[in-house]
């Protein structure tokens, strides 16, 4: 069971090919498996339908797929942080599929757990709903949605090991623990990669049956999109 | 004479009560925050996967891995838990957050909400917001009033709504009105603005409601 990979090719070796889906973790630029993104972009791999709740920014995360044109369809909640999204979504280049945001999340979940699909009362009346059944339950509407897997799934974690055991840290977490569920095979970057043992069976976020590689990536580079302060007030008084 | 944002706010964050887990969203509903009362526990929720938000960070101290929805860098509290985008909205579309307090394009009279998209405009997609008003237990809409001389509170919303009969408050900068969620349509003015006329409100709100000021000061 040697899941670690000592490259960012290596983890992706064999796995990469035109017109695949890939599920990709992270909330804007927390949490995202930037590493792995940089390898798939180096693939050239073409024509991807990418599962992520957002499209990075310019030059960023999956900001640089989009630059390369490797991205055929995004299936997303928002996108408003990216230019060249929207350029490339006006001019016909790219196909764009919005899911509610909990939708999305519950989506890959369901997909992970092996359901098919759900009902949620979120979009019943809008245009989300538009060709899908409603059902009554208890008197009130629901739309099922179907539950979303991936050919590869790709996340960020802060800790794991080689058994592939992870663990998230802070709001970086995010959609990382569902796509590593749903991805039909699931690398895994990892800030610090750690003697099998050493985490506490009892804190394990992502045990390690989800993940099929994992690699090292120490001290990655994080962007804040919002920094936001407050200042320092009276320290001295 | 109209509400300013931050009155508009301090409006909102008297809907708040001890003990509430409550969502803000992004612009004029952020600024409640700064007007928890004194002594008023409540919990603040960030859908991508906290509970227990802390104020900004420091210069200097922040974490690229603790932001809010907003991707703000923000701080935890002794209370802070995190979890995952399933758990989070599990929470919101269980039922389990109290309150949701957020902005919008349109209302209409019997609650039907439209914040997400305007046809042949670059659409950035509805995040949260269409979870948030399915599934929060109570739904307060803080914006204002009209949209370049054009109502917002309408008869029909006229923009793809993000969700039907879903909006149980509005606090807008001339006033505040309740809707039913449920049953006969019913929509009702219950405060001005300082210094608004009954009769501006009127000129310029589309929907129909009626007067029920005397309900409040009672």
């Amino acid at each position: 069971m040697r899941k670690t990979r000592s490259t960012v090719a290596d983890a992706l070796e064999g796995l990469l090919r035109d017109g695949m889906t890939i599920m990709s973790g992270g909330f804007g630029l927390c949490g995202i498996p930037e590493a792995l993104i940089e390898g798939i972009e180096r693939s050239g791999a073409r024509d991807l339908t990418i599962i992520s709740n957002n499209a990075g920014v310019d030059g960023i995360g999956l900001g640089r797929l989009l630059a390369t044109k490797q991205v055929k369809k995004m299936i997303s909640s928002y996108v408003g942080e990216n230019k060249l999204f929207a350029e490339q979504f006006l001019s016909g280049e790219l196909e764009l599929e919005f899911n509610p945001q909990g939708t999305l999340a519950e989506r890959i979940r369901a997909g992970g757990a092996g359901i098919p699909a759900f009902y949620t009362k979120t979009g019943v009346g809008t245009i989300i709903a538009d060709g899908k059944e409603v059902r009554s339950f208890n008197g009130e509407d629901y739309v099922m949605e179907t539950g979303l897997v991936a050919d590869l799934s790709v996340v960020h974690a802060y800790k794991g090991d080689a058994e592939g055991n992870l663990v998230y840290r802070k709001t970086a977490r995010n959609f990382n623990p569902m796509m590593a569920t749903a991805g039909k095979v699931t690398v895994a970057e990892v800030e610090h990669l750690v003697p099998t043992g050493s985490i506490d069976p009892d804190q394990i976020h992502t045990p390690g049956i989800f993940v099929d590689r994992i690699i090292h990536v120490p001290a990655p580079t994080k962007h804040i999109e919002q920094r936001t302060v407050r200042p320092r007030i009276e320290e001295n008084a | 004479m109209a509400w300013t944002r931050d009155q508009m706010a301090a409006r909102a964050a008297r809907e708040l009560q001890d003990g509430f887990y409550v969502n803000l969203g992004i612009g004029i509903p952020t600024l409640v925050a700064n007007y928890i009362q004194e002594g008023m526990d409540v919990r603040l929720q960030s859908e991508n996967g906290m509970l227990g938000m802390g104020p900004f960070p420091y210069d200097g101290e922040e974490d690229a891995d603790l932001i809010n929805a907003g991707k703000q860098t923000i701080t935890t509290l002794p209370e802070t838990s995190f979890f995952s985008s399933a758990d989070s909205f599990g929470m919101i579309r269980g039922g389990h957050i109290d309150l949701s307090i957020l902005g919008a394009m349109q209302v209409a009279e019997n609650g039907d909400l439209a914040n997400w998209m305007i046809p042949g405009k670059m659409v950035k997609g509805m995040g949260g917001a269409m979870d948030l008003v399915a599934g929060v237990k109570r739904v307060v809409v803080v914006m204002e009033h009209e949209a370049k001389g054009q109502a917002k509170l309408l008869r029909e919303c006229n923009l793809p709504l993000t969700g039907k009969r879903v909006a149980d408050l509005v606090i807008t900068d001339l006033g505040v009105f309740t809707i039913a969620r449920r049953g006969e349509v019913d929509m009702r003015l219950i405060e001005l603005a300082d210094g608004v006329t009954l009769d501006e409100i009127k000129a310029k709100t589309e929907a129909h409601f009626t007067v029920a000021l005397d309900a409040v000061a009672a």
